[in-house]
Parts: C-alpha cells; structure tokens; sequence
C-alpha cells in the first residue's frame, strides 16, 4: 500500500526536441497493474467528483486490476468517448488526480503521490483502440429519429455527434478547416497527441454513421436558418472559443509577432515543420519569446524549440508570465517537460511594448517586473507591475498565448442567439438549449475557455437532452 | 471543387495571369461582391484567400483570376479543367457594401481590375454612376477592359510605360476626375503602394475610400489573427472585419511588411517548383 507511483517512461529530452514524437509513453501491461494495485479503492471515492464526466474511476481500475481491460474501456466509455485522448490531454492533477484521496490536503494540484488515473486512462482506451473494440451502436441511421447537424469537430462537436450515432441518430458533423478534430488537430502538438490517436477516434465515429463535411462554415457557407430548411431538425454547436486575444500593446503587429493560434496552426494542421514539402512556412527565432502560462503557450514554446533544434539554431525559447510557477494554469507535467526540454522561464515579467528593428521585424519586449498583490476572481494573486522596473529581452520571434474569445462568425450571422458579457452563448444549463429551439451547443462557445473533457461533459448532457427530447 | 474551365488571361514570359471557373454550388449560392474564397490546391498546400470575381448559381460555378505569383497560384495556374482542389471554403469576410451612392469611382491595379468586377456589377445594378480607373504596367497585361466596359458607366485605361491608353498611374486619372467633378464615393482594389496613393490623394477631396486589402492568412475564419491589419489604431482582422475597410484609417506600412515576412520562403518554394517543372 502507498507505494511509489509508477513513472512512465518519457522520450528522452534531447530526443524530443529533434521532431515531434510523443514524449510520454503508454503503461505497459505490468506497470498498468502495478498502478492499479496501488489504488485504495475507496468505499466513498472522490475521484469520480473531480471528473467532469463523471468516469467510475474506481470501477475502471478494479477492472484493470483483474485484467479485464475489455471491461476496464467499456467503463470507461460509458461516460467518456475517447479515452485515449482525454488519458493523454485532460489535466488530470487539476480534476480526478487532486480529489484522489492520496493527494495532500489543501494542496493547489494532485500530489505526486495520487494514482495516475490518467495513464491507467490511456492504457485502458489504447487497449480498446488496438482491440477495435466498439460499443454497439442501437438502432443504426434510425430514419424515425431527427436528423442532426452538429458544427464544428472539435472535442464537443465530436463527442455529442459520438453520442447521438450510438443511439441511432444521422448525425452530419460540419467542419470549416479542411481536417476534422478542431483544436486537437490545430491546436494541440502532436508530441502530446498522436494524430493516428486523433485519427483513430475520428475513424470509429466514422464507423458508426457518422458523417463529416469538411471546408463548410456555417454562418457563411449556409446559416443556421439553411440548415433546418435542408431537414436537420436539431442542431449543436461546438464551434469552439477560435478567436486569439492579443495584449493590447505598442508593436504588436510587428513581423514575427505570433498569436498562439497561428503559430501552432501553421505547424499541427499545415505541417509547416515540414517547409518546404509542405507549402506553408513558418519562421524560427534565435531568439523566442511566449507570452502567457497556460498549456497553449507551453505547447507553443515546445514548438518553437523544436523548430530551433530542426533547423540548427542553438536552443533559445522563453516563456513570459506575469506571475510565478505555481500560479501557471498549465498541466505541471507540461511545464516540467517544457523545462526539461530547455525552455526558459521568465516570470513576474509584465509586457509593455514591442520594439521594432526598422524593417518592420520585432526585436525586443521591453516589460516591467512585476510582484504579486491580492488574489483575484480567479483566485490567483494577481500580478501588480513595479513603476520604474523597465528590462528588455532579445526577441526576434514572438507567440502571444494569452487566451481566446468565442468566434462571432455563427453569431452574428444568427441575431437570435443570446449571448452573455464574454459573447459566450446563453444555454439552460439542464439541456444546454440555446435561446433557439432545437439549437443546442457546449464547448469553449458556452463556457469560455476550458478543457477538452469539460467540452466533453457539455456536449454529452446536450446530446443526452437531444435524445431525451427525440 | 472540380475545375469546370480555364482561361490564360495573359501569357506572356514577365506575368501569367489566369481565370478558373470553379464547381461549387454551395458558395454560388451566396456569395456576394467583395467576398473571397480560401484555397488550398492540393493536399500539402496552402490556404490562400482569392477574392471571388463572379458567381453564377445557376451552374453552381464561381470564377477567380490571379496573377501567378507564389507558389500556390502557380500550382492553381498549372491545374486543368477536370482537376480537384485540395480545399474550397467560402464564401468568407464580409461583403461590400453596396447601395446607393450616386457617382461612384472603381480603380483596379493590375489584377485588382478583376477583384472589382463584381464591385462595379453590383454598385451598377444599384443604380449608381460607375467610373472605372484601370491601371497597369504595359499593354501585355491588359485585362478585363471589355468586361468593365459592360458594368461601368465610363473606363479609363492607363498604363505605367504608356503602351496602351493613357501612360501614367491610376491616381493620376483619378486627380483629375476629382478635379472636373464631383463623387460620393471611391473604392480601390491593387498593390498596397496604389491603394496607399489612392487613399492619400482622395482625402484632400475628403471623399469616403473603401479599399479589399489582400493580407495573408491561414484559416480565414477569425482563428489565426494573421491578417491583422491597423485600422484607426485598432487591431483588426481581414478576414472576418473586412476585407473591406476605410482606406483612410489603414496602416499601410504595416500591410506592407507584414505581407513580405514569407518572401524568402517563397522564393525558394517557387524555385524549387520551376525546377521541378523543368
């Protein structure tokens, strides 16, 4: 009891940042039943609380525990659709991992001594995916059910459309990129997940019914309106929160001045790693700086490294944060990693300008030191900036990741969307109806930024609210 | 996504500019002037922004010109009739506004006289006065006089070395238009130094300037941010705030060098394509 918990073994750094394999390997067999073995199973486990959907954790390990893995995945997919990338993505030492009772008290995240759920997670929906296991799909393409359009195919999107097919509904997924995923396609480097990992869940949706429409926008391509008129008589919307927030400051459009989503869309979706095979360029820095601390901006700094590596630039990426370490909203795996890898870290550093080098090229961020005052609505202390403690950092390349904002497209092409003050769309929070009937959404689009399994959550309750209704 | 026709516009060794129809009901359907498609001509592609120069939803085809400059126009330059898209998405941004204005200007540089085809046709159609200021280097890149001609009240042709109708630059003719008469509003499409020129000049008249910048962009849906442009000091997104915009806000400056920052890249890409070709 209370033994160590099992490490998995990890590419070593210095290989890592050569390409962008993934850098946490899975559990093997035993290391999965030493993890499990490890496991209280608690009479009143706090776990499943900590999961925002709910996953029988406890259950699910027991399952793993006895070797029925087959058992283990259908537990797991009875509450979650893609084990295997929420077992690689979700910020389990926030979520399941802090509420497991071997986390310290009163701690801000899970203590390393709390089970890795999340691995046993992965090797669980890993065993399902190289089983082809599938849950059964009832009453398949039902032509009595409504039919379903579904926008956007990003992990809401593709959860929702996940649950639906399962129960029989036609579901036609709506995608305005030429490659379905949404932000783990875009978004998330594929050194944390594999696109065969993406792929796969894509193809078994594929498998049952689903069917995707790429190069479609709805807003634009048609509007909400054309999609009831075609017969779609429900709809959700997962369109996600696509929009980059900038700073606001002087020389923020200065060349080589990044948002964090074009940095990393022109390399996860476009492949811009692989110039010139691939037609998309990006540029690489001697000297980069990423501004912000949440798992984007960590993303974009391992990028950034890789890229350095890749073209034989000596390795020089800076994460700026106006708070320290511990306030950082990014997975403590991810910033250990980061770190391992060469990223420097520069924190209680507030940005005030870009300079330019006279070609219209950034050069240098000049920013304020900063100290921490009284918390905030977040509950973090917030950083306060120190008057007359102007530094500068060499910057030849810069990726701001400071936060997204729902994309309006949908909404202003549709006036009869209620929105609240973020413009994050209005829903009951019971069935997650929009203020259209019929119109259902979840995801990043209704809750502000969040993580791929609280999109998950939303978008299931929707889904179960369209069958309930069905 | 399917190449319905193709038409080499001009051929000649120093510039090939090229007209495709384009199989795409949805986006004929609704597009309207001033609105731009994204493209990606094959698999490991590109996503490029073509303003769309007309749509027919009758056959359910939409029609883009562009001169072959990088490496993705070359690729669509080399496509045939038959052949697929890799990606179409549109239509995107929002449309020009049209109304009526009363007497309005249109000046196209180079193959900016396409992009303000279907401005002139719609702004026509609304009952204005359409005047149509086309400019260009020499007579070989001609384009689109006659078409123009059928959806413009008067054209007036120049080019920069005078080997076909009038030598000079379009600001020049527009000087003197604005000089003679009277005119309610200007709309320009072209390089960014013309557009720039126009902008300069119509505000000493103090007449409303409505320019399509041509920023870079990747998903052109709001997503990326990497066609923001400064507009009145504000930080605004081509593709989803525009492209239209009024001119006499624009940063210009900026447009410009941020439209180079993959200059080199694409030299090299287009070189390696001529080789490959060769």
């Amino acid at each position: 009891m209370n033994s160590m918990p099992v490490r998995p073994k990890e590419l070593p750094a210095e290989r890592r940042v050569e390409g962008f394999g993934e850098v946490v390997q899975g559990y093997t067999e035993q290391e999965a039943l030493f993890e499990a073995s490890r496991c209280l199973q608690c009479k009143n486990p706090a776990c499943s609380e900590g999961c925002p959907v709910g996953i029988d954790i406890k259950r699910f390990i027991s399952q793993i525990k006895e070797k029925d893995y087959r058992a283990a995945y259908f537990t797991l997919k009875e509450k979650n659709n893609f084990p295997s990338i929420c077992g690689r993505v979700c910020p389990s030492e926030y979520q399941c991992r802090k509420a497991c009772v071997l986390t310290r008290k009163g701690s801000l995240f899970a203590s390393d001594q709390a089970i890795n759920i999340h691995l046993l997670e992965r090797f669980a929906g890993d065993y399902g995916r190289d089983n082809g296991l599938s849950l059964s799909v009832q009453d398949a393409g039902n032509p009595a059910k409504p039919r379903v359009a579904v926008v956007g195919s990003g992990p809401a999107g593709l959860c929702c459309a996940g649950e639906l097919a399962r129960k029989g509904f036609r579901v036609d997924v709506f995608e305005s990129l030429h490659k379905t995923g949404g932000v783990l396609r875009y978004g998330i480097p594929s050194f944390r997940l594999p696109r065969e990992v993406l792929d796969s869940e894509i193809d078994y949706l594929k498998g049952i019914g689903v069917n995707f429409v790429t190069n479609f926008l709805v807003g634009k391509t048609a509007s909400l309106k054309d999609l009831f008129s075609r017969g779609y008589e429900r709809v959700f919307l997962g369109v996600g929160a696509g929009v980059p927030s900038f700073l606001g400051i002087k020389g923020e459009s200065l060349c080589n001045v990044y948002s964090v989503n074009e940095f990393l869309a022109r390399v996860n979706l476009m492949s811009a790693h692989k110039f010139p095979e691939f037609h998309t360029p990006v540029n690489t820095g001697r000297h980069v700086l990423v501004i912000g601390g949440g798992n984007t901006a960590i993303d974009a700094a391992r990028v950034a490294l890789r890229m350095q590596k890749i073209n034989g630039i000596p390795l020089d990426t800076k994460i700026v944060y106006r708070r320290t370490e511990a306030e950082m909203p990014a997975r403590r795996l991810e910033i250990e990693h980061a770190s391992q890898e060469g990223v420097k870290f520069e924190f209680l550093s507030q940005p005030r300008e870009f300079n330019g080098d006279g070609r219209g090229f950034v050069k240098k961020l000049v920013c304020l030191k900063a100290e921490l005052g009284e918390p905030d609505s977040s509950g973090r202390r917030r950083p306060v900036a120190i008057d007359g403690s102007e530094f500068e950092l060499d910057c030849d390349l810069c990726v701001i990741a400071v936060g997204l904002k729902a994309n309006q497209i949908l909404i202003d092409a549709t006036p009869e969307l209620k929105t609240d003050s973020n413009l994050d769309l209005i829903v009951d929070p019971d069935s997650m109806e929009t203020s259209l009937k019929g119109v259902y959404a979840g995801g990043d689009i209704v809750g502000g930024e969040g993580t791929v399994i609280e999109a998950m959550g939303m978008a299931k309750k929707a889904a179960c609210a369209i069958i309930n209704n069905s | 996504m399917r190449v319905v026709s193709k038409k080499v516009l001009v051929g000649s060794p120093a510039a090939r500019i090229v007209r495709i129809s384009l199989f795409a009901p949805e986006i004929s359907k609704t597009a309207k002037a001033g609105q731009f498609v994204v493209v990606m001509a094959e698999e490991k592609g590109e996503r490029v922004p073509l303003t769309i120069v007309d749509a027919d939803a009758k056959a359910g085809e939409i029609t883009l010109i562009f001169q072959e400059a990088g490496l993705t126009t070359r690729i669509l330059g080399s496509l045939s009739p038959g052949d697929n898209l890799h990606a179409l998405l549109g239509p995107l941004g929002h449309a020009t506004q049209i109304k009526k204005y009363g007497k309005v200007i249109l000046v196209g540089g180079g193959v900016g006289a396409a992009e303000i085809m279907p401005v002139a046709r719609a702004m026509k159609d609304e009952g204005n006065h359409v005047t149509s200021i086309l400019g260009f280097r020499n007579k070989e890149l001609v384009i689109l006089e006659e078409e123009l001609r059928n959806s413009s009240d008067k054209v007036y042709v120049l080019t920069d070395d005078g080997s076909y109708g009038d030598k000079g630059f379009t600001v020049d003719r527009l000087k003197k238009l604005l000089d003679e008469g009277k005119y309610d509003l200007i709309y320009a499409v072209g390089p960014v130094p013309m557009m720039k020129n126009v902008s300069l000049l119509s505000r000493e008249y103090d007449i409303r300037t409505i320019v399509s910048l041509n920023a870079l962009m990747v998903d052109g849906t709001g997503m990326c941010g990497c066609c923001r442009v400064s507009v009145f000091g504000r930080v605004k997104f081509s593709c989803v705030d525009g492209p239209d915009f009024d001119a006499a806000g624009v940063d210009w400056e900026e447009l410009e060098n941020r439209n180079k920052v993959y200059n080199p890249q694409e030299k090299h890409a287009c070189k390696l394509f001529r080789e490959g070709k060769g």
